[in-house]
């Protein structure tokens, strides 16, 4: 594996402008590592060979000019298949999108298009976006490059996945109720959820509307802040984007990664650990927490009661966003149309449409949300779910009220076996106790490595979460831990494992 | 304890345009039963003192200046539709039989 690859984005940039290496030289290498290992890891659903090339020619080309449109401009980018690019499929992991090309890009795609990233392709995701294992996904799943029998989180493992694997130096994530945060945690990457309404939602294929945010998949807390500012801001096109600038997250990043976490306070979420918690996540987390206090930060213990339920509210408001949401596949304007035998009508289409092109996840989620909605069950479930989130949000604001930031392990064990949580929808959903009180909030998060597990040797996550727009303190107090935890071993024998065919 | 029955899940489905299969509805039935049963723990938790939250983000009507700009041409509004005549989407019959 060339070192080069290695580098994170933030050398990668420092590099071309030094002029030690050029865009088309970095992107051919990815491009090069992507034929090598995804053929194991596939965290790619559509490669852009020759797109990626044309685009770092032209970043090149104004470099040498003394053009560079940003200090990422020349480093590539992986991008989560549920985002809308022109001229690339887009599938968000569903045959009911199979072979569509959006006519149109999402915001953050101009954005990183605009700023000369060469995007190296699409990666691969849970269908829609539901799911923690990315094998729900139509394309078959992605594999945790630290041992291929086992999941790389999701629905975004794809992405997580190409970065863990050094397929990608960067990738865009989506963020509904963990899917940046949890895959991160299980392939040893960093993931940010920006504060809802920060990052456009414009061309972001919409899984629920309320919740759903764009954020950044990276190696290094760094190399997030660089592209969460880039992404971030205001957009006129998602009537739900904030007018608050998004900026101070590199520096913020910079200041941390000096170690001194001196008068900051930081509350450990005492309803995010015990029963249900792996104890090998829980050493790795208290040591996370051991090094905060070494760094000067105070630490204490914080309550928030209603999280505990935050998992029972999220499953009927996700299945009722989403049921409404994914009314559109309708097999009349785009996507996959099955034509039952005889004179069938639009209904008998749409049904048989929808039948063949969702998956059981999807299907089981459009039902749930199609209950929770009904007349008669409406308050019950809905109405009630939503004033759980009333009281999650309380308890957030509560919880800043005594402390700076929040912390808790991202995830309740490390990756688990492909397939052993496929067809227990419950089990499954259990992975996203720790990030879904966020989304619920619309607070930020970010997930960092915390070191790899003493039973099983795969990486553990730990996440900080900050009030709203806050997201600065995130990568203050990440890049601090980041520096105390120093680097996460382990994947620098990705190629060893990946020669013996996962098996190490 | 709440119930979803077999011929709900049925009904939800034809509600919401998926056209199961048997083997399907012998599938998903139980455990849809499973998750609404877990879910349904938070019935009656909060009381009418408690406000509902829609969105995340106390946001009210978003205006723009009335500014025209461009937007797709109808070529690629089309690009993606399963089938197309004289500029506009093809669809099936909507009207049955006995209408």
């Amino acid at each position: 594996m060339s070192e080069l690859i290695q580098k994170s984005a933030a050398e990668l940039a420092d590099a071309l402008a030094a002029g030690e290496t050029t865009s088309v030289e970095l992107t051919q290498l990815y491009l090069d590592r992507i034929a090598a290992v995804d053929g194991e890891v596939h965290a790619f659903l559509h490669i852009d060979a020759e797109g990626a090339l044309e685009q770092a020619a032209a970043s090149d080309a104004r470099r040498a000019n003394g053009d560079a449109l940003h200090a990422l401009d020349g480093v590539p980018i992986a991008v989560k298949d549920v985002l809308t690019t022109i001229g690339l499929p887009t599938t968000c992991g569903s045959k009911m999108l199979e072979g569509w090309v959006p006519p149109y890009d999402a915001t953050v795609v101009k954005k990183i298009k605009d700023a000369g990233l060469p995007i190296l392709g699409k990666t691969n995701m849970d269908e829609f976006a539901m799911g923690s294992s990315t094998e729900h996904s139509a394309y078959g799943p992605t594999k945790n490059p630290w041992k291929l029998d086992r999941i790389p989180g999701g629905s975004g493992g794809g992405s997580a996945a190409a970065v863990a694997a050094f397929e990608a130096p960067l990738a865009l994530g989506t963020d509904t109720g963990g899917s940046i945060r949890q895959p991160g945690a299980v392939t040893g990457t960093v993931g940010v959820k920006p504060t809802y309404g920060s990052v456009s939602r414009y061309g972001l294929v919409a899984l629920a509307n309320s919740l759903d945010q764009v954020g950044p998949v990276t190696r290094t807390v760094l190399d997030s802040a660089l592209l969460h500012e880039l992404i971030g801001g205001h957009d006129p096109l998602d009537s739900t984007s904030t007018t608050t600038p998004v900026t101070g997250l590199v520096d913020a990043a910079r200041a941390g990664a000096t170690g001194d976490l001196k008068g900051v306070k930081v509350g450990v979420i005492k309803e995010l650990a015990g029963e249900g918690w792996a104890p090998d996540v829980m050493a790795k987390f208290n040591e996370s927490v051991d090094l905060l206090t070494k760094l000067g930060a105070d630490v204490v213990e914080v309550s928030t009661p209603s999280f505990e339920h935050a998992m029972a509210a999220y499953y009927l408001i996700l299945p009722a966003e989403c049921s409404s949401n994914l009314a559109k596949f309708d097999a009349m304007r785009y996507g996959l149309r099955v034509t039952p035998d005889g004179d069938p009508s639009a209904e008998d289409v749409m049904k048989a449409s929808r039948d063949a092109g969702f998956g059981d996840e999807v299907k089981r989620r459009i039902i749930l949300g199609t209950y929770a909605l009904s007349s008669g069950y409406y308050d019950a479930y809905y109405g009630q779910a939503q004033k759980i989130r009333t009281l999650i949000i309380e308890d957030f604001k509560k919880a800043f009220e005594q402390v700076d930031v929040l912390v808790s392990p991202t995830s309740p064990s490390t990756a688990f076996k492909l397939g052993a949580k496929l067809d227990d929808p419950l089990a499954m959903y259990m992975q996203d106790l720790a990030t879904i009180p966020a989304n619920l909030a619309g607070t930020p998060g970010i997930s960092i490595p915390a070191g790899v597990s003493d039973q099983d040797g795969l990486p553990v996550g730990v996440q900080l979460l900050a009030p709203v727009l806050e997201d600065a303190r995130l990568y203050r107090v990440g890049a601090a831990l980041e520096a105390a935890i120093g680097p996460v071993l382990g994947l620098d024998k990705l190629d060893d494992r990946l020669a013996a065919g996962g098996a190490a | 304890m709440p119930e979803i029955t077999r011929d709900e899940v049925a009904h939800l489905a034809d509600l919401a345009r998926i056209d199961l299969s048997d083997a399907e509805l012998d599938h998903l039935a139980p455990q849809l039963q499973v998750i609404l049963e877990s879910v349904a723990s938070i019935q009656g938790l909060a009381g009418d003192d408690v406000p509902a939250t829609s969105h995340p983000l106390p946001l009210t009507n978003v205006f723009r200046e009335d500014i025209v700009t461009p937007s797709l041409t109808p070529e690629q509004a089309l690009s993606g539709a399963p089938s197309v005549e004289e500029q506009r989407f093809a669809v099936p019959r909507i009207l049955g039989d006995e209408q």
